[in-house]
């Protein structure tokens, strides 16, 4: 009877040690996901940041400034919900501006403009970069939260379920071909 | 900036691996970070002074073949030793699937964690087995990067998640640079590689060489690497076999001015690579390259652009190929000038700022590596832990 008791006791404990060690790799998860959405964060503002102050400097022509400008002040000012879709805009806008290589010299030539376009160019590099991050921690979240034993015993507790960031980051092909 | 690279193989045995953790360290350190890289070693080796011993890897059987590993408890106490001392903003582990100090470090640390991966193996029994461990070890890493598209592919069927692209590093000026040695040139075929690891696919070169010298008798094939040269010609008539020269292992020095001599290089691979380093080792050189259609190869020669690529194992198609290139000095001239120009990519200088992105990415914000502790804490709280 004893025996009985103190095998189911072990069991219990043995559960209990393997839910709270899945917990605490879920919580991990949680924590990696935060970190990677604050550096696409960064790097998407500072992509914007980058592309608004190009469009003000008059290094571009007045057609090509009010495009970029536009796309860049958008993007900074989306909500939430509408913030993929002006991301993906300005990629197309930046796409548009920069889409032959004699804009980009035009722009290294202007005084100033070569620091501005190095500055542009890993701005441009570093969205894809962070995003495929932050992705790939939403992805080994989401697998996790979706075995049974995550949704039966609730261990991710009121964490909202994570959602990946989906956008156009294409970067401008004549900006960041650095063989130029 | 701070930053532990851990290397998972012998740092005594020569190695693709042991060479890109090398040439990076080197790169961090001219650019004034700190870099330190754990690797297992004998007591004895002279060691850089960035490099740290974790030990002597173990022989044991693993895979289908005898692999060097670090494992067990003294493994593990070194890596928190060196995780603790190094107070690193980033660490960046490489080849972290191998149950080695990769792993080891997966285990131990928290923090921001970069991984790359290198080979593209398809997913082994074992690591089915330990799936859910390797799973919860490969969930702290914060950024995972693979040497060429075709490992990416790899990685995400068997892993799931992604990785961003970064092939793996040259010295294109060092290949560029070297002087060409006369004796190896005029009419010369160039093959470095294994000779005796048939995936190397020297027996395809063979079987193709007698179509080569009936078109062009004065060619010469130079061979250079480890293995059994009796063996590697006996597939060949006696008269051609003195066509056919051995140089052994040659040093770096040489491997360049070999590649700057010849009028060809052959990478016949059958199989088995996931990047091909050789090939921009040789178009940095300005060789002109004839290679296998691999995936990994057709990625790194830009499809067909910037060097030529016959069926694999098609001995027949490989001889036809060499022969149209050597008769054609024009073809030849304007692989060198594509290759070349091509290469730039791999440079040490692109390569290294895109790596030192990933680094800035993922410490932005985020606190420095420490270890995990959390296993510790558990055993101390139950009155178990030894101090």
């Amino acid at each position: 009877m004893t025996a009985t008791l103190i095998w189911i006791l072990a069991v219990l404990v043995a559960v209990g040690l393997y839910l709270s060690w899945t917990a605490g790799r879920l919580d991990r998860l949680h924590a990696r996901i935060d970190a990677a959405r604050a550096a696409l964060d960064a790097q998407l503002l500072r992509r914007a940041s980058v592309a608004q102050e190009l469009a003000t400097s008059g290094v571009l022509d007045p057609a090509a400034s009010i495009v970029l400008y536009e796309a860049a002040h958008a993007a900074r000012q989306a909500e939430e919900e509408l913030r993929e879709v002006a991301e993906s805009e300005l990629s197309q806008a930046l796409r548009a501006v920069f889409a032959d290589a004699q804009q980009v010299d035009a722009l290294r030539e202007a005084p100033g403009g070569e620091a501005a376009a190095d500055e542009l160019a890993e701005a441009v590099r570093r969205v894809p970069m962070a995003r495929r991050f932050h992705n790939d921690a939403v992805g080994a979240a989401r697998r996790l939260r979706e075995h049974r034993k995550v949704r039966w015993f609730r261990l991710a507790g009121h964490a909202p379920f994570p959602l990946a960031f989906e956008m156009d980051d294409e970067s401008p092909a004549a900006l960041v071909e650095r063989a130029a | 900036m701070r930053i532990g690279i851990v290397c998972p193989y012998s740092w005594d045995v020569p190695g693709g691996v042991q060479f890109h953790i090398r040439d990076l360290a080197e790169y961090f350190v001219r650019l004034g970070h700190e870099v330190s890289v754990l690797a297992p070693a004998d007591d004895d080796t002279p060691l850089p002074p960035y490099v740290v011993s974790a030990g002597r890897a173990v022989p044991v059987p693993y895979n289908g073949s005898v692999a060097r590993l670090n494992f067990g408890f003294l493994s593990a106490a070194r890596v928190r030793r060196w995780l603790h001392e190094g107070a690193f903003d980033v660490i960046h582990i490489h080849e972290p699937t191998s149950p080695s100090l990769g792993l080891l470090t997966c285990w131990a640390a928290q923090g921001p964690i970069v991984a790359t991966f290198h080979t593209s193996n398809p997913r082994s029994r074992a690591m089915i087995a330990a799936y859910s461990i390797l799973q919860a070890a490969l969930e702290k890493i914060s950024a995972r990067i693979a040497v060429s598209e075709y490992a990416r592919r790899t990685l995400v069927e068997h892993l799931g998640g992604d990785a961003v692209v970064i092939p793996n590093g040259v010295d294109v000026g060092f290949f560029a640079d070297a002087a060409p040695r006369p004796e190896w040139q005029g009419d010369t075929i160039g093959f470095i590689g294994r000779i005796d690891e048939p995936r190397k696919g020297l027996p395809v070169l063979m079987r193709a060489l007698p179509t080569v010298l009936a078109a062009r008798p004065q060619t010469r094939l130079l061979v250079a690497g480890r293995g059994d040269e009796e063996e590697a010609v006996e597939s060949l008539p006696k008269e051609l076999r003195s066509r056919v020269e051995f140089l052994g292992m040659i040093s770096d020095e040489d491997k360049a001015r070999l590649l700057r001599s010849v009028d060809l290089y052959v990478a016949p691979n059958t199989g088995g690579e996931s990047f091909g380093i050789i090939l921009v080792e040789a178009m940095s050189a300005g060789a002109p390259v004839l290679a296998s259609d691999l995936d990994a190869f057709a990625q790194v020669l830009d499809q067909g652009a910037a060097g030529e690529l016959f069926p694999n194992e098609d001995a027949d198609a490989l001889a036809a190929a060499a022969v149209r290139l050597l008769a054609d000095p024009e073809r030849r001239a304007v692989l060198r000038e594509r290759g070349s120009a091509h290469v730039r990519r791999f440079d040490w200088s692109t390569v290294g700022a895109d790596i030192l992105s990933v680094y800035e990415t993922v410490t932005a914000g985020a606190a420095a590596v420490a270890t995990d502790d959390r296993a510790t804490r558990l055993r101390a709280r139950f009155g178990l832990a030894r101090d």
